[in-house]
């Protein structure tokens, strides 16, 4: 009886002090750690960060899940529709299987792609394909999915989920491939644009007086151009016939040379507001050098909300570089990237008769919502008043 | 007294700017490898001549392009200054005639689309912040979010494709016709509707977005508790006393709204073949035709300039406390 009552006792203490250490935890949070909390409860927020999660990773393995290569051309599959995929041949059940594609020419010499249904071609995993180096170095040459022959070698009849592009290439091999370009330029390009807004909007807000008015005024011209034209300015004077790598990396230093002004501005004016506060003055009597005032003391002070602003950037600059790419200014082939990809949607015929070609919007325009929900989810979590 | 000092420091201002604008272009423009006369030896080798050294040397001369970057750059500034912008060497035309023979079409397209983002934006801000969490307001909110979501030139084409599956035939360009008779003027109506609203998605999506938090906060503030605790009624309160505050950042941003819409006309019009800015400057910057894609580049950024002027002298003509604000700012 006695014991009964003191486990029950210790019970409830045990309880008492979980809640105890539960807010003694709440109330030594950091400032991340609250802004954590806060962005959980935002359910759209987290609904982005696992959709783009699932994008990123797609985007890692992309050579691995694509069935093919951004070089498989093949005149049999030009401008063919998304491949049916069936389960049942002939009133018996065998699994996932596709026919084979041919085609005829019809009356208008249009070609019209029918399913040769005489022998089923069965889906299988991991088939053996193009060689890749996932990542760059680990060497491989299976891929998630595709249709193999008897002997196990890889069949030329394709698994079009997506439909294919005028030269027959698999578009949705081509969407994947192509996020390596479309969903690393933004990033890279706000971290350049990150480091350029803090270094010249802080130099111009802590040092004050005639450097500041220059930054101001430069980056008042800055603002003062509409970005595209500007960008369409820069991007045609990337010279032709240099390569895949350096043209990338000139996009994203020219995405972010254009973005950075407004940061700038942000962080300029919060470090004017910060350096008044007692505890930088402390640290300066103190004898701290500027550069560590700035870099440990002033910088962190702003972070989260420059954090919000770097991620509500993001979506300018998938559109910039999809924008670009698509006038033909941006990435060239052979390399690709959604807005290459949707330069086929340039001429209406081809949107009327393919339509499975606006599928690369699908993608620009959600990973755009999502990086502006996560970032909306970012700001409402990082106010200390909300 | 103060007034006129603000208003003079701000157009001395706004001239230094339009200096350091013009240094800008010229640098960009000059950026590329090679210059024009590249571009026409490459096509006249393509087309089978043959082109010698000295002849390439001499068509240098002609166009002036061998001379150093700092002589180039006083040269052309001497031209803009007295109205003489070089001749574009792509159109064989003189660049203000070829960016005049636009301008009008491109000032037609981003006047009414801003009239139209106005009109459909602050209404629609207004409702929502009034209604907060109705379905008016949820659903405003998605379509402000995907308008903002779906690229400019990708919305045309897909409204491109629409109207070619309803009409039969895509609605493209701008009638040759002046809109002076009556049929005239709706064939006009019919083909801006497109360019309108695909220029005008995203503009309209943020400052619905920006309108409607501006109202929420200003609702919020004790002096409407209390006028409306003084008996005046719900629309005067709205239309009278908040939005008097929410102009205010309406009117500051029309600087950005301007380049938002140059942004957005000059990609939708190379898809949707307007007769403005946007296809002559992709094509004069694909051809290297410095004069035209500067003069281009140029007059858009002194639009945007003169739109921030006005709208900062609109602030100051709207809002007493703005000889404050102008101290904030640069204080902030």
């Amino acid at each position: 009886m006695n014991n009964k009552e003191e486990l029950l006792k210790s019970k409830e203490e045990r309880a008492l002090e979980k809640k105890r250490l539960k807010q003694e935890k709440y109330y030594m949070s950091s400032q991340w750690q609250l802004m954590g909390r806060k962005l959980l409860k935002h359910k759209l927020a987290i609904f982005s960060i696992v959709l783009l999660g699932i994008l990123y990773f797609c985007m890692i393995f992309s050579d691995f899940i694509a069935p093919e290569d951004l070089e498989n051309y093949s005149a049999k599959y030009s401008d063919s529709p998304i491949t049916k995929i069936h389960t049942v041949h002939e009133g018996k059940f065998i699994g996932p299987f596709v026919y084979a594609q041919k085609f005829k020419f019809n009356d208008y010499g249009q070609k019209m792609y029918y399913e040769d249904t005489a022998t089923p071609h069965r889906i299988s995993l991991f088939v053996k394909g193009t060689p890749y180096k996932l990542l760059g170095f680990i060497k491989g040459d299976v891929h998630l999915y595709g249709v193999k022959n008897e002997d196990g070698t890889p069949s030329d009849v394709k698994v079009l989920i997506l439909g294919a592009d005028n030269l027959g290439r698999d578009m949705f091999s081509r969407i994947l491939l192509g996020s390596k370009v479309s969903l690393t330029v933004p990033l890279l390009g706000t971290a350049i644009s990150f480091v350029l807004a803090v270094i010249i909007g802080g130099v111009s807000g802590f040092y004050g007086g005639i450097i500041d008015t220059i930054i101001q005024r430069i980056i008042e011209v800055f603002m003062s151009f509409p970005t595209l034209p500007l960008w369409m300015a820069l991007s045609a004077a990337i010279p032709t016939g240099i390569s895949v790598t350096n043209v990338y990396i000139l996009i994203t230093i020219i995405m972010s040379l254009l973005s950075w002004p407004g940061l700038a501005r942000t962080v300029r004016g919060r470090f004017l507001s910060l350096k008044k506060e007692d505890y930088v003055l402390a640290a300066r009597l103190a004898g701290v050098s500027d550069f560590k005032i700035i870099v440990k003391h002033l910088v962190p002070g702003f972070m989260s909300y420059l954090i919000v602003n770097l991620t509500l950037g993001i979506p300018n600059m998938i559109l910039g570089e999809t924008s670009m790419s698509f006038l033909g200014l941006g990435m060239r082939a052979p390399a690709t990237s959604w807005g290459v990809l949707l330069q086929e949607c340039k001429s209406i015929n081809n949107i009327a008769n393919c339509p499975w070609k606006l599928i690369p919007l699908v993608f620009v325009a959600i990973t755009v919502l999502a990086f502006n929900f996560l970032g909306d989810g970012l700001r409402d979590a990082a106010d200390p008043y909300k | 007294m103060s007034k006129i000092k603000f208003i003079g420091k701000r157009l001395g201002m706004s001239v230094i700017t339009l200096w350091l604008i013009t240094v800008v272009v010229f640098f960009v423009i000059q950026l590329p490898p090679g210059d024009f006369v590249d571009y026409l030896v490459e096509n006249m080798v393509a087309e089978g001549e043959t082109v010698t050294e000295i002849e390439i040397e001499a068509m240098r001369e002609e166009y002036g392009t061998n001379r150093p970057f700092f002589v180039q750059y006083a040269d052309w500034m001497k031209g803009i200054l007295t109205g003489d912008w070089g001749v574009s060497f792509f159109y064989n035309q003189k660049v203000t005639v070829k960016i005049g023979e636009t301008l009008g079409a491109t000032l037609a397209v981003s006047f009414i689309t801003m009239i139209f983002t106005y009109l459909l934006s602050i209404p629609i801000a207004i409702y929502s912040a009034k209604h907060q969490y109705s379905v008016g307001d949820y659903l405003a909110t998605f379509i402000g979010f995907i308008g903002m979501a779906i690229p400019n030139f990708l919305f045309a084409i897909i409204l491109m494709f629409l109207s070619y599956k309803w009409f039969g035939k895509p609605i493209m360009g701008l009638p040759d016709t002046p809109p002076t008779s009556w049929p005239a003027i709706k064939e006009w109506i019919k083909h801006m509707i497109i360019p309108i609203i695909v220029i005008g998605t995203s503009g309209t999506c943020g400052l619905i977005r920006s309108t409607r938090a501006q109202m929420l906060d200003e609702q919020a503030r004790p002096y409407i508790l209390s006028t409306r605790a003084r008996g005046v009624s719900e629309p005067a309160l709205t239309y009278k006393y908040a939005m008097r505050s929410v102009l205010n950042p309406v009117v500051s941003g029309l600087g950005g709204m301007i380049s938002g819409i140059f942004n957005g006309s000059t990609i939708t019009a190379i898809v949707l073949m307007l007769p403005t800015q946007g296809p002559v400057l992709l094509k004069a910057l694909q051809s290297q035709d410095v004069y035209l894609s500067g003069g281009i580049l140029l007059i858009s950024a002194i639009l945007v300039v003169i739109g921030t002027l006005i709208s900062d002298l609109l602030l100051m003509a709207m809002d007493p406390r703005i000889k404050d604000l102008e101290e904030s700012k640069n204080e902030q």
